[in-house]
């Protein structure tokens, strides 16, 4: 039952493993990308999941408000998101001319080329 | 001089923007340069004000820390501060020139663009107190290096950038999981503030997680062995002054924000008594070392050469840090300093090569030497440093490495470095070879000598290799009292 009651953890797990398994075994550089993305998302939650309390409202002072959640996690996570947005715009630019210059985006094609070049 | 901690960090930044909304003459390499001077003596100010009056607490927009985001600058941080900024004021003049022929004509404004925000991100790297801002200026230096290293001409430097940027951002990540873990521990980012609550918690296995995701995640930044892997490519192929700064810069930043974790955040007490730091450390680094020193053996391009070497000596740095002894510690950051030069060195040299024959392979360097001596010199007074012969900077750390092994006993680590410096002769030599005993080939007969704009800086770099072998009260006095303050003895 403790671990069904973390269930916002149990997701963080599993999407941080499928993200980086991704990224490992995948060869297509776009689906690297993806996986990438999926990793990132699952520190955006496990920061969110620190932040928030049961039963707590938004950070604003109201009457009749005790138990608020702990804003500064999501406000830290707005800037990683900020910063997993520029790290994913590049990433695409780079395959963008990656694939410009070799016709590819699969990384055993790009080797291949590479070896014979 | 009380706003100095911002301005070391407002002035680069704002010149970044600025250079990317100049034309594409000399202008934006002309106001990249003095701004990088200028950072250069404001890092030497402060460092002299540090010496003098102690750690200063910079609360960044008047918020108090631990609530605001703090600069603290102690001895290890103006220290950094000024191997980063010292070769900033060294590598933008060269730049000039040698960007000039490497970069395509209409993308040079933002080059220096990206030169800037790089150079701004490692700045802030060092200088933050504040562990999610660390994050956030990491982040800044890297995106910013991932898209120099795409501008150089050959093809693979697309794909060695990719490889850097997926590396590179999952080695950010997991820094970032450590600090969350840290954060739900303690309730806050503020470095000072981490170090004085995590004693109370330090049993939790939160805590233990937290270690191993920043160790591993800084790991991947600084290029440790076994994961490594992304930095010889990016080396490579990246433009010479981006390969000559980021070698010398981004990966010894790293090595800093591992001491910081390791000696200040989790205490030296935590991270190698409690933890078993130490063994893991030394034994990565000492199979690093053989390993890539063998690789940098089988070389053919003299740039990659380097680059694999530049890991081996990583490991040089992390060996001597890990045995968290006071002369450990200042072996290591002693060759943090030392390596900084040398490598920076060494890197401008082949680009001066590169900009007159537009190839740093081995074998089209042979006879070179007679053709351009100045240049030559340098690399062979540079690879003399990196071999560590007595009267250069080389020499200084690997004397105090050896030193801080025999103090606990472990000969074998002092026989391990002095045999990798052997393997160290090998490839050094390869390239000395080539240039200086073979015969000039006849199609190279009219390569002159590099110009003075670009013999200049790299000069500079060999007379500080040669300066800091012989006079060492600075580099080893600040790296000295940085080891003490570390290990809690002392301001």
């Amino acid at each position: 039952m403790i671990l069904l009651g973390h269930y916002n953890y149990l997701i963080v797990v599993f999407l941080m493993m499928a993200g980086f398994y991704t990224v490992i075994s995948r060869g297509n550089l776009v689906k690297k990308i993806i996986g990438l993305n999926i990793f990132q998302t699952s520190v955006f939650i496990l920061y969110i999941s620190l932040g928030n309390i049961k039963g707590g409202a938004a950070p604003i002072i109201a009457e009749g408000v005790k138990v608020y959640s702990n804003p500064l996690p999501s406000v830290l996570i707005l800037t990683a998101i900020v910063v997993g947005v520029a790290t994913t715009a590049l990433a695409l630019a780079l395959v963008v001319r990656i694939r410009e210059a070799y016709g590819t985006v699969e990384e055993d094609e790009i080797h291949r080329q590479d070896e014979d070049f | 001089m009380e706003q100095l901690p911002a301005l070391l960090i407002v002035i680069p930044l704002m010149s970044a923007p600025l250079c990317a909304a100049l034309p594409n003459n000399r202008l934006p390499w002309l106001l990249a340069t003095t701004v990088s001077w200028a950072v250069f003596v404001m890092a030497v100010l402060l460092a002299l004000q540090v010496l003098d009056t102690g750690t200063i607490s910079y609360a960044m927009g008047g918020w108090q820390p631990p609530w605001g985001i703090e600069y603290r600058i102690d001895t290890l941080n103006a220290f950094v501060l000024l191997i980063v900024s010292g070769i900033g004021a060294a590598v933008t003049p060269f730049s000039g020139r040698s960007a000039g022929k490497e970069i395509p004509a209409d993308r040079l404004s933002l080059y220096y663009c990206l030169f800037m925000l790089t150079y701004t991100g490692l700045m802030g790297i060092t200088i933050t107190g504040d562990i999610f801002n660390l994050f956030v200026f990491l982040e800044i230096s890297s995106l910013s290096s991932y898209a120099l290293i795409s501008l150089g001409r050959d093809r693979r430097a697309l794909t060695a950038a990719y490889q850097y940027l997926i590396m590179g951002t999952i080695g950010a990540t997991f820094y970032i999981i450590g600090v969350g873990l840290l954060y739900a521990m303690t309730g806050t980012l503020n470095m000072a503030d981490l170090a004085h609550l995590l004693p109370s918690v330090s049993g939790a296995r939160t805590v233990h997680t937290a270690l191993a995701f920043i160790v591993a995640g800084v790991g991947l930044k600084l290029a440790l062995f076994p994961v490594h892997l992304w930095l010889p490519n990016a080396y490579t192929y990246a433009p010479s002054p981006v390969s000559a700064f980021i070698s010398a810069t981004a990966t010894k930043v790293a090595v800093y924000v591992l001491v910081r974790m390791l000696f200040t955040v989790f205490g030296v007490h935590y991270s190698f008594h409690v933890m078993p730091l130490t063994p893991i450390l030394v034994a990565l680094s000492l199979v690093g070392i053989f390993v890539t020193s063998l690789f940098a053996l089988s070389q053919l391009d003299a740039k990659r050469l380097l680059a694999y070497s530049s890991v081996a000596q990583i490991g040089y740095m992390i060996a001597g840090l890990s045995l968290a002894t006071t002369l450990g510690v200042t072996a290591g950051l002693t060759h943090l300093f030392n390596h900084a030069l040398m490598k920076g060195c060494l890197f401008l040299a082949l680009g001066c090569v590169a900009y007159r024959i537009g190839s740093t392979r081995i074998r089209d360097m042979e006879g070179l030497a007679h053709a351009m001596p100045w240049t030559f010199s340098a690399f062979a007074l540079g690879g003399l440093s990196l071999i560590g012969v007595p009267l250069t900077a080389g020499f200084v750390s690997k004397w105090y490495l050896i030193l801080a092994a025999l103090e606990l006993g472990w000969w074998w680590l002092a026989v391990a470095v002095l045999a990798a410096s052997l393997i160290a002769v090998a490839y050094v030599w390869k390239v000395i070879e080539a240039a200086w005993f073979r015969p000039l080939p006849e199609d190279r007969r009219d390569v002159r000598e590099a110009p003075l704009a670009l013999l200049v800086p790299t000069w500079a770099l060999v007379l500080a290799n040669l300066y800091f072998g012989i006079d060492t009260r600075w580099s080893v006095g600040m790296a000295q009292l940085a080891a003490k303050s570390l290990l809690g003895g002392g301001p």
